[in-house]
């Protein structure tokens, strides 16, 4: 009885569906991402990483310059260097995708741990250097309940649903889409048609980059403006988790996105629900919830959904 | 009369392989000219450098008197040439319209024009009678009408010359006829076709000229007209070649096969087998002819225990063997040799001995109480490579490191040494040269002699007639028909192909 | 033989390029490469302590290496071995603390079974989820890492807790403790090494010398040869993973019985991703393993050191990380060498 009513708080609590929306922006940043480079046939797990390397470089940018928005930018730039490094290994040298998703992975883990000290001065995390401002749309936040849930929201989230937008256009509606999308299924065909297999290849892996330093940076400049080691904590996975139950479509991979958000906001709220009084020492049991949520997903859908036919197969001539 | 095509004394090297040893083409202006080899010969890296996929190493190409150096196959499409490949070149889940005008997109401001695509192809269609349908999406078309697409692809971007790799290797012998009637129109619009065959009655039907390759260099240029298959075949092998093996009156034993009623789903739970039935006696080979995709892949699988039946059985020796697992099928005497060597047949980056024993590498004497035997694996490898002839003799070399025919032998020697009582084969000279052809037929008709029962399945008709006691024909995985090869024509099998009934087909004898 | 010697050259000459291009990060942050190197070699080499040490660093590296280079052999990636470890440790723990009145004799190998089993299981279910369903073992096994790790940190945190400060389990009973080999100071060289160096010698026999070895790589290089040829792939690939989860397991069971005696905090840290660096190295091989597990235990034991002279331990993560890109990328090492040896002649 108690566990309903404290169901009723959560579910009519405005608060609850910005925080939904706060924890899947991430997600949907991270699969676009994950979207882009698979679409054209290249693995790319080192969404983590890229990730992590995002929310740090953000924060250090914002506490060099004092410009939140400076460190969105340089996050991206650091995105666009990682994956970058992940299309050289695996487009141009044919490399094993996975295993240097893995090694990107570790490099970003090695170097944040690495420059926490000599540039914060502090290991463990750093203190709160600056965040993003979040914006408050006049007519929409008057509405009562919708206005409290939505209407005053960090910029990067509707960023992040435009990218949806975007990305679902760039995909369907253009001939570089249709190109990246022949190049994933049969890079041959494409080849013997003038397409140049591996830029197209390249634009998807750097596009992931971006997106997914994007994700990284709402988690430190967009949410609580400071950097906290490994404070991805296993959200890139997730995003990939999203990309594959979305069937490696924007939209899907949105509204995936949106579910796993969906599950760690609900885990949180129940947490601390004052109704249910669940003791702290319990938390870790809760944490597991998005990742158990996960891995059933993955077991459950990976049958019925389709990756792209050279997805994570090198192209050579 | 101008040349279309004239590729001068081209040179490519391979790793290891003289590809095109100074081979030099002319191709003229209107005519459909074929170019004839075997597996090897270099005929498709000859037309993959006129294509712009591959550079030469030396030489000169001239396309309609200009020398041109092309870069890639957008500079081959800018002057007019296009390509078929024999593997089709088709994104299978984009529509037909899609595929057509990839990398030569038409726009409309920053979105592509997806309608006007369609409506180009349409044109195209009906201009030189090449049905499509522009939104269908390719991995729903069936094979004839993907090839008449890679067609539209060429005329789309303005091709003059076409060049189709072993275009016919996929289609019925009706199809075929209406292949040729397209290239006829084609040719009478004044395009220029090239067509790359190892089929010599096709080659004869179709071409003007005709340029024999073998082993990277150019053997004989010759007019149709003027010349028979027996020349060609002399020019493309460097002997006289004798077109059938010697096949000995059948003797044939108790019914030792037998499929009834058999129901199998493909991997798109779709039904690729539809209610056949037949049997195999012992001492005969039974061939399945039949064009890719009718159902074939699927009937392999299910007398392998690689895939379950949906309905029907399958009796071995009066033992009811539906659905049992490839090593029990093994063990009951049950062997096959499957049709890609590459991915079923052998684990290439396994040693050669470690190949040999595959599917018996549990039993004795190779294994004993879960530990390997490796010397009595050593002994028996070097007994069946000398038996069989593999070259080079020795065991310890890595799959990957045979030659195509000589891994056919890897594969043939393994199943054949199993002494199974009944084997099924597919495929099993695809890709081989003709003294390969020759050794494998003899084994296969070897295994025959000593009363094994042979499934054969083959999408070459020549081999189904040469080694068949009894041919059916599959269709959309039902069964048109059996006869027997002494009783029957190719044309009447190739009816049978098209899915035409025997009883329609013999109905109509006028 | 040649073959296997070029192979081994790969990964020697990826750790020296990635020592060479961690010597530029140093240099970034303003210290000596030098300095930091030498601090490193005394770090890991310069005392019996620091000799002890190492060893007992490199102990639970070995296992988690031929964990994952056994499932490598079998065409899988089991990044999971760092939750098989957790698993493996936390159940090693609790038949430990049990085993209060049975005798050493029986209380060890019970214990270390223990963990091996709960390593396996784990394990299979990764095991079984792609055999099953075709679920990519990375993304499972990440998931499972997670929940172990959160699983532990509940455990230690509520029903086994005691004491204040880290999370950590009661100590296991006296007779399920592995006995020293040597005690340098405060550290006990444990034994588990022997055991450790015992399983390199099994895995090696098992891939090379028996019928299941066989069947396992036949599936792992060529899983539809391998079916055509009888084996059943479904099979091998869950018995694959359980041998290296029981690896893993292990791993978790000689850390708790014969270093900390209990389940300490998250006990794990990174020992299981260390594996894949240290089966990339080693090039799947139970050899080169060891070897690849002895320079990570040096570089970490060493790199405590390095932090003295101002060089951040993390150092050692980014070193590992170049390694596996260069592994990964080993085209990209192998043109170099060739490109050396086209020079030279």
């Amino acid at each position: 009885m108690r566990f309903l009513m404290a169901l009723y708080e959560i579910f009519t609590n405005p608060q609850f569906y910005k925080l939904t929306l706060t924890a899947a922006t991430p997600f949907i940043f991270a699969s676009l991402g994950g979207v882009y480079s698979e679409i054209t046939g290249v693995v790319n797990i080192a969404l983590e990483g890229i990730m992590l390397m995002g929310a740090f470089f953000s924060i250090v940018f914002t506490f060099a310059l004092g410009n939140p928005w400076i460190g969105v930018v340089a996050a991206i730039v650091i995105g666009l260097g990682m994956a970058w490094l992940h299309g050289w290994a695996s487009i141009k040298w044919c490399g094993n995708q996975i295993v240097s998703g893995t090694a990107l992975i570790l490099l970003a883990q090695g170097v944040t741990g690495f420059l926490m000290e000599p540039i914060f001065g502090q290991p463990g995390q750093t203190d709160i250097v600056g965040r993003i401002p979040e914006f408050r749309i006049p007519g929409l936040a008057n509405i009562p309940f919708i206005g409290d849930a939505i209407g005053t929201l960090s910029p990067l989230i509707y960023i992040a649903f435009g990218s949806v937008a975007l990305t679902w256009f760039i995909i369907f509606k253009t001939k570089l889409g249709l190109r990246m999308r022949a190049v994933g299924e049969n890079p041959e065909a494409a080849d013997t048609l003038g397409v140049n297999v591996h830029m197209v290849r390249y634009f998807g892996v750097l596009m992931s980059g971006v997106m997914a330093a994007l994700g990284g940076a709402f988690l430190s400049v967009g949410e609580v403006g400071n950097f906290r080691e490994l404070m991805t904590g296993g959200r890139g996975f997730i995003a990939l988790a999203a990309m594959i139950l979305g069937n490696w479509n924007p939209v899907g991979a949105m509204w995936a996105s949106l579910l796993f958000g969906f599950s760690e906001a609900f885990a949180n709220q129940l947490q601390s629900s004052p109704l249910l009084h669940v003791s702290s020492n319990v938390k870790p049991l809760f944490n597991m919830f998005p990742f158990v949520v996960t891995l059933v997903v993955v077991a459950g859908f990976i049958g019925r959904t389709r990756p792209p036919a050279a997805d994570g197969v090198p192209y050579e001539k | 009369m101008e040349n279309a095509v004239e590729m001068i004394d081209i040179v490519k090297q391979f790793p290891g392989v003289l590809a095109n040893d100074h081979v030099t083409l002319e191709v003229r202006k209107g005519e459909i000219h074929a170019i004839v080899g075997e597996n090897g010969a270099g005929k498709t890296t000859l037309m993959n450098q006129l294509y712009g996929l591959l550079q030469p190493d030396s030489g000169e190409i001239k396309v309609f008197g200009k020398t041109v150096n092309f870069k890639g196959p957008r500079d081959a499409i800018s002057v007019g040439i296009g390509m078929v490949h024999q593997h089709f070149m088709l994104v299978s889940n984009l529509t037909v319209a899609e595929n057509v005008v990839l990398g030569s997109e038409t726009m409309r401001g920053i979105v592509f024009d997806l309608d006007r695509a369609k409506k180009e192809v349409k044109e195209l269609s009906n201009s030189y009678g090449l049905l499509v349908d522009p939104v269908a999406k390719i991995e729903d078309l069936p094979v004839g009408a993907q090839q008449r697409v890679e067609i539209i692809k060429t005329l789309y971007r303005g091709a003059e010359i076409l060049i189709l790799d072993e275009p016919t290797a996929v289609l019925t012998p009706q199809e075929t006829e209406e292949l040729f009637e397209i290239l006829q129109k084609l040719k009478e619009s004044g395009k220029t076709i090239i067509f790359i065959s190892h089929k010599l009655n096709e080659v004869m039907e179709i071409s003007d000229r005709i340029t024999v390759m073998r082993l990277g260099k150019v053997t004989g240029v010759l007019e149709k007209k003027r010349t028979n298959t027996r020349e060609i075949a002399r020019l493309m092998v460097g002997r006289e070649v004798v077109f059938r093996v010697k096949k000995n009156p059948g003797k044939f034993g108790k019914t030792i096969l037998k499929v009834e009623n058999l129901w199998v789903k493909d991997n798109r739970k779709l039904d690729a087998i539809k209610g056949i039935s037949f049997h195999v006696k012992e001492g005969e080979i039974l061939g399945v002819a039949g064009v890719a995709g009718n159902g074939q892949t699927e009937l392999v699988e299910a007398l392998t225990g690689l895939r379950k039946p949906e309905k029907g059985r399958v009796i071995f020796l009066d033992q009811d063997v539906t659905g049992k697992a490839p090593r029990e099928l093994r063990n009951l005497g049950m062997t096959h040799i499957p049709e890609d060597r590459h991915k079923y047949g052998l684990v290439l980056q396994y040693p050669a001995y470690f190949n040999m024993i595959l599917g018996r590498h549990f039993k004795e004497p190779f294994s004993v109480s879960d530990f390997l035997n490796q010397k009595s694996i050593r002994d028996f490898a070097e007994k069946v490579f000398k038996e069989y002839d593999i070259r080079p003799d020795d065991i310890r070399m890595l799959g990957a490191n045979f030659s195509g025919g000589n891994q056919q032998k890897l594969v043939v020697a393994r199943e054949m040494s199993a002494e199974p009582k009944v084997i099924v084969i597919a495929q099993p000279t695809r890709g081989l040269d003709v003294g390969a052809i020759e050794f494998i037929h003899n084994s296969i008709l070897k295994l025959r002699d000593a009363g094994v029962g042979i499934l054969l399945i083959s999408m070459e008709l020549e081999e189904i007639f040469t080694l068949s006691d009894r041919i059916i024909v599959m269709y959309e995985g039902e069964i048109m028909g059996e006869v027997l090869p002494q009783e029957t024509t190719i044309e009447e099998v190739g009816l049978l192909m098209a899915g035409h009934r025997l009883e329609e087909v013999r109905g109509h004898v006028s | 033989m040649r073959s296997r010697l070029w192979a081994f050259l790969v990964p020697i000459v990826s750790v020296v390029i990635a020592l060479l291009l961690a010597s530029l990060v140093i240099l970034f942050i303003g210290q000596n490469p030098i300095t930091a190197y030498q601090a490193l070699i005394r770090g890991a080499f310069g005392s019996k302590l620091s000799l002890a040490t190492t060893i007992v660093k490199t102990t639970p590296l070995i296992l988690t290496g031929l964990a994952v280079g056994f499932a490598f052999r079998a065409g899988l990636f089991n990044i999971g071995a760092e939750g098989q470890m957790i698993m493996g440790a936390l159940v090693a723990t609790t038949v430990g603390i049990n085993m209060g009145s049975t005798p050493a004799v029986i209380a060890i190998p019970l214990t270390m079974l223990a963990g091996m089993a709960a390593g396996a299981g784990y394990a299979a279910i990764i095991g079984f989820l792609k055999a099953k369903t075709g679920a990519h073992e990375v993304v499972s096994s990440i998931m499972l890492n997670w929940i172990a790790e959160y699983f532990a940190t509940y455990m230690v945190t509520v029903p086994l807790a005691v004491g204040m400060g880290t999370p950590k389990s009661p100590e296991i009973a006296p007779s399920a403790k592995l006995p020293p080999l040597l005690t340098v100071q405060a550290t006990e060289l444990t034994s588990g090494i022997l055991v450790a160096i015992l399983a390199a010698f099994v895995m090696y026999i098992i891939l090379e010398k028996t019928t299941k070895g066989y069947e396992i790589k036949a599936t792992g290089f060529n899983p539809y040869a391998a079916e055509y040829g009888g084996i059943k792939i479904s099979q091998n690939i869950i018995l694959a993973m359980a041998v290296s989860g029981a690896l893993a397991g292990l791993a978790g069971s000689l850390e708790v019985m014969g270093v900390h005696h209990r389940f300490l905090g998250t006990l794990s840290g990174g020992k299981g991703f260390d594996g894949i660096s240290i089966a990339l190295i080693g090039q799947n091989h139970p050899i080169g393993i060891i070897f690849a597990a002895l320079l990570m235990g040096s570089l970490r034991t060493g790199s405590n050191e390095m932090q003295f002279v101002g060089v951040p331990k993390h150092i050692i993560i980014i070193v590992q990380g170049i390694v596996i890109f260069l592994v990964a990328a080993d085209r990209i090492v192998r043109t170099v060498l060739i490109r050396k040896r086209v020079k030279s002649q």
